[in-house]
């Protein structure tokens, strides 16, 4: 309970931060307006993005040294990172998937269950995969080029999954089954880099 | 735990890739004393620092810390150290107030108000500050606040990376005399500085690092004239 409580404590202040700043909501709000009817896209951009500035501000001022040092398990401090994340994506998504529907006359909320699923389970995906790389190039100079670089390879069967799901509800035929197996396989691949990124992540923000 | 007394350094290597920053660097640091880490910059006391407050992992050697003789581990020792370093580790858009709320909750020390306050006050943070964004603050006022959030947690081992910079006269005098008030309260205090004038008569052990290796060490209190002689001598 105490690793969650201290992750809450670290996804609250990034929450906070960005409330007051909005600099990430009016960046991705930008991408998903930018490309209606491109949700995953939007929801890709949006999570690199925002991946990228909320790192950029723990360099700002050297603050992912002060939350590491804290006496909370580092674990806390990646899980918060990507709450918030997941937060924000989530947050776009919400706004963009509407539009979506509005814009091209789609279906989309057809089958709410599955869709805020798959949703769910790619902004959890991006946050996850994208905390653990976003944290370890901090201190990297080129990491605004790299963080892409190695990120989206990770992110295309997530996305794959993501898009075909999406498409499976919104077809004019809907084939629930296909939707639910990549709900499936989203689970299981967000499920195994949780896993990977909770062993590895302290070796991997220690100098 | 009654928190660390002693911290023993014994034969601390470090590499970046093929750069050697720290050569074999052995160290005791006791309960109650002020520790003066000099050097010319590049010679290992910033990497020292970093490796002591655990952020910072070593190729060789070990960094045993002691509370009563028993040996304290994780987030346990983390919990113990106050860090003061280049940057202000504080987040330019919460407040004061805020920045201090958010690691007496990390830290589960006493986060109210009175406390907040009391801690803002000790450092002499202009009380006109204290609900503006620290982005807004001036080098002096941030490294105020950033003392605030060092010793808000009430440290035993406080590790300090030219805790000077940036203050006026009697800012660093003020913080002399704190720094002087918790090494007489126990604390082990480390300081990294190139301000020989503002930690002499204060430190009471000098330690001087030359290109990763400890190339000086002794206990013992020196005036400003000693300590800069014993720099020249041993830094170059």
């Amino acid at each position: 309970m105490a690793l969650l409580r201290h992750a809450a404590r670290v996804a609250w202040k990034d929450l906070r931060i960005e409330l007051r700043s909005r600099e990430i909501v009016y960046t991705m709000a930008f991408f998903g307006g930018a490309v209606p009817g491109m949700l995953w896209v939007a929801i890709a951009l949006a999570g690199t993005i925002g991946l990228g500035r909320a790192f950029d501000r723990e360099r700002e001022n050297d603050t992912m040294r002060a939350l590491l040092l804290a006496p909370v398990p580092r674990l806390a401090v990646f899980l918060g990172k990507a709450i918030a994340t997941t937060v924000l994506v989530l947050a776009v998504a919400v706004v963009c998937a509407p539009m979506l529907a509005w814009l091209l006359d789609a279906p989309l909320f057809a089958y709410p269950g599955p869709l805020v699923l798959v949703v769910v389970l790619g902004a959890v995906g991006i946050a996850v995969i994208g905390s653990v790389f976003a944290a370890t190039l901090l201190k990297v100079r080129s990491r605004d080029v790299l963080l892409p670089v190695i990120l989206y390879p990770l992110l295309v069967p997530l996305f794959v999954a993501g898009t075909s799901s999406t498409s499976a509800q919104v077809a004019e035929f809907p084939n629930l089954d296909a939707a639910w197996y990549w709900i499936e396989f989203l689970g299981i691949y967000d499920s195994a880099f949780l896993v990977l990124s909770v062993w590895v992540f302290e070796s991997l923000v220690i100098e | 735990m009654a928190g660390i007394d002693r911290v023993e350094i014994r034969k601390l290597a470090k590499r970046y890739g093929s750069e050697r920053a720290l050569a074999g660097v052995t160290l005791d640091l006791a309960a109650g004393s002020m520790c003066a880490l000099l050097g010319h910059n590049g010679a290992g006391k910033t990497t020292l620092l970093g490796i002591v407050s655990t952020l910072v992992r070593q190729t060789g050697g070990t960094v045993a810390y002691r509370s009563n003789g028993a040996e304290v581990t994780g987030a346990a020792v983390r919990r113990e150290i106050g860090m003061l370093a280049h940057a202000s580790l504080c987040y330019g858009e919460l407040t004061a107030r805020e920045n201090l709320a958010l690691i007496a909750g990390l830290y589960e020390v006493d986060g109210s108000a009175a406390a907040l306050d009391g801690a803002l006050d000790r450092v002499g943070l202009d009380r006109k500050a204290w609900d503006r964004a620290a982005r807004t603050y001036s080098r002096g006022m941030l490294q105020r606040l950033a003392l605030a959030r060092a010793l808000l947690t009430r440290p035993s081992l406080l590790l300090l990376d030219e805790p000077f910079t940036g203050l006026d006269r009697d800012g660093a005098l003020s913080l002399g005399r704190q720094l002087g008030a918790l090494r007489d309260a126990g604390a082990i205090v480390v300081v990294v500085t190139h301000d020989l004038e503002a930690i002499a008569d204060r430190a009471d052990h000098v330690a001087i690092l030359r290109r990763g290796q400890l190339v000086f060490e002794e206990r013992g209190a020196y005036t400003y004239e000693q300590l800069k002689d014993v720099y020249h001598r041993h830094a170059n």
